[in-house]
């Protein structure tokens, strides 16, 4: 195989001149589909633009009214408050939750799976109920050694208000989502680096803290972000046990003056806001925790030249890369 | 004297796989050992036997006198907590064949981070070694520099940095350059010879018998989990009595033939 047999392709032609070490200044490739596809697709925002601005039945005016309202600028603070608290208690709970699953003690890791298999198996409305009702199994609950004497105990109504029901509900849920999202992120680390910071001499809470978290963060952010924009919209689930929060304080405003979608829009306003804050937000983060990665400069090819095909002004183009 | 490293009937399996069947070995103060063989003849097992990455199954395995992994009360053996098996390791420097570097930080970072975090270092003067270490592997001017804008010649020898910033008084070097595009071979070996030169004892598993028969004071030749043949590389590399030896080195030295 390794013998040297006859070349067998034609000598390459030797060039008559030596190419010119000039730039290349190529006529770029004319995407004609993609001017059609961009034709159609302008053409049908403007059909949509112009129906939004135009069909009066949206009632604009309407929903400018009630941006501001107090009711559903209540609904909208409460709405934050559930989202933040509950991915509070979700991040927390599901970092420790991935770090037990984790653990070489079977108890500990066994005691981790239950709880995820326990709150992503039931629905979240079945668990926001559960919380709300208590009351109805453990009339009581109590500070105190188990089979011995109790040192403090409460009433169970007057300790979980709505309030504090659909936190338990929404983060305890959450935590067990989370909790797959970190261990997933965790597992992403090579497990050289683990050898690595075992080798100088570093102890296993160190490692996970300065050597497997940071970058285990890069796979668990996007979801995160996911998580916490589906937290936003899943609060509105509180309305079963009856507390509030915008879409409550929206559903009940229109019952009583049947102004149905211009309230919906308004809703759908809010939420839009927020939702845009929390990717640029996730965007900053990204963009920290993406240190050392060749792929932290993004790919900017201008998408002027990546639809027209054509050069614009002298700069060298191209993809810019990570430096050598 | 007592020797750096010293092992007796070393023995390790994965499962029903014996990869080393009874080693013997001794590492003086000072002195080089380089462990050559095909792969698979255990060599890297050893190596990480002796900073206890894997755990020993039969044998005994001292660093500097001290028992590696166990504690031995009247005739039984206890295993050391994960906390005193890192007290353990932070005096055996380790190299990686993929280097192990940590992405989400600098160069120089990446040195400071074990004196800070384990030896509890002032940071000032952590980040004043590292930079002496960093200008000692000929990288004065890539602190600032992630790993990833690195070339592998260049992170290899951030990780020789980063493992004699613990200031280790033993280093294992893990197949150093066989990860590295040929051209880029030359640099860390030069580091590697130069730290032999100032004194440092090293084990070192490798492919580089030129390097081997340059630097090392002894070495020795496995093969499915046994040492074949030991001595000076002059008569282990130049002048190899056992069959098996012979073979192995026929083929790494020529490989075309």
């Amino acid at each position: 195989m390794s013998s040297p047999s006859a070349e067998s392709t034609a000598p390459a032609p030797e060039p008559d001149v030596a190419p010119e070490a000039a730039p290349i200044r190529a006529v770029p490739v004319r995407h004609y589909g993609r001017w059609a596809a961009g034709v159609v697709i302008l053409f049908l925002a403007f059909i949509v633009v112009r129906s939004v601005v135009t069909n009066s039945n949206l009632q604009w005016d309407v929903v400018g009214e009630y941006l501001f309202d107090d009711r559903i600028l209540r609904g909208l603070q409460n709405t934050l408050i559930l989202t933040g608290i509950s991915m509070v208690i979700g991040v927390v709970g599901g970092i420790l939750l991935a770090v037990m699953r984790l653990s070489p003690n079977p108890l500990m890791s066994g005691a981790a799976g239950i709880y995820i298999w326990l709150f992503r198996g039931t629905p979240l409305i079945t668990q926001l109920l559960v919380w709300n009702y208590l009351a109805a199994a453990y009339p009581r609950v109590g500070l105190g050694i188990p089979f011995g004497p109790e040192f403090v105990s409460w009433n169970t109504n007057n300790l979980i208000n709505l309030f504090a029901a659909s936190l338990l509900g929404l983060g305890l849920n959450e935590a067990a989502y989370m909790a797959e999202i970190v261990r997933g992120g965790i597992a992403s680390v090579d497990s050289g680096q683990l050898e690595a910071a075992s080798a100088l001499g570093m102890k296993r809470t160190t490692t996970l803290r300065r050597i497997i978290l940071p970058q285990a963060m890069r796979v668990i952010i996007p979801p995160t972000g996911n998580e916490t924009i589906a937290m936003l919209k899943t609060t509105s689930l509180v309305v079963v046990i009856g507390y509030f929060e915008l879409m409550v304080s929206v559903q009940q405003i229109y019952a009583q003056n049947y102004k149905i979608i211009p309230l919906l829009l308004t809703a759908g306003v809010w939420y839009l806001f927020m939702t845009s804050i929390l990717t640029l937000i996730q965007m900053q983060i990204e963009k920290h925790f993406s240190r050392g990665t060749s792929r932290g400069v993004a790919n900017q090819a201008k998408w002027r030249s990546r639809m027209l095909g054509f050069r614009f002004g002298a700069g060298r183009g191209g993809a810019g890369g990570a430096t050598a | 004297m007592t020797p750096v490293v010293s092992a007796q009937k070393i023995c390790k399996s994965f499962g029903s796989v014996d990869v080393l069947k009874g080693i013997d070995l001794e590492v003086h103060e000072r002195e080089v050992l380089c462990l050559i063989g095909p792969s698979g003849s255990g060599k890297s097992t050893l190596l990480r036997c002796i900073n206890h990455l894997e755990k020993v199954d039969a044998g005994r395995l001292y660093v500097d006198g001290v028992l590696v992994g166990y504690k031995q009360r009247g005739d039984k053996l206890h295993e050391l907590r994960e906390k005193e098996v890192a007290v353990q390791r932070k005096d055996i420097g380790m190299v990686f064949q993929r280097f192990n570097l940590f992405p989400h930080m600098t160069a120089l970072e990446n040195i400071m981070e074990a004196p800070v975090q384990v030896r509890r270092e002032p940071k000032a003067q952590a980040r004043q070694r590292a930079l002496e270490l960093l200008d000692r592997v000929g990288l004065a001017d890539k602190a600032k520099n992630y790993p990833a804008q690195l070339s592998g010649g260049q992170q290899q020898r951030v990780a020789i940095a980063r493992a004699l910033a613990m200031q280790p008084k033993l280093m294992l070097f893990d197949e150093p350059t066989s990860a590295l595009d040929p051209e880029l071979v030359g640099d860390v070996l030069g580091v590697m010879k130069q730290l032999a030169k100032d004194g440092m004892t090293m084990v070192v598993v490798t492919h580089e018998m030129q390097f081997a028969r340059e630097v090392a004071d002894k070495v020795l030749f496995m093969d499915g989990g046994v040492v074949v043949e030991e001595g000076p590389p002059d008569q282990v590399i130049g002048n190899p009595r056992e069959e098996r030896t012979k073979e192995f080195l026929a083929r790494v030295l020529n490989p075309n033939a």
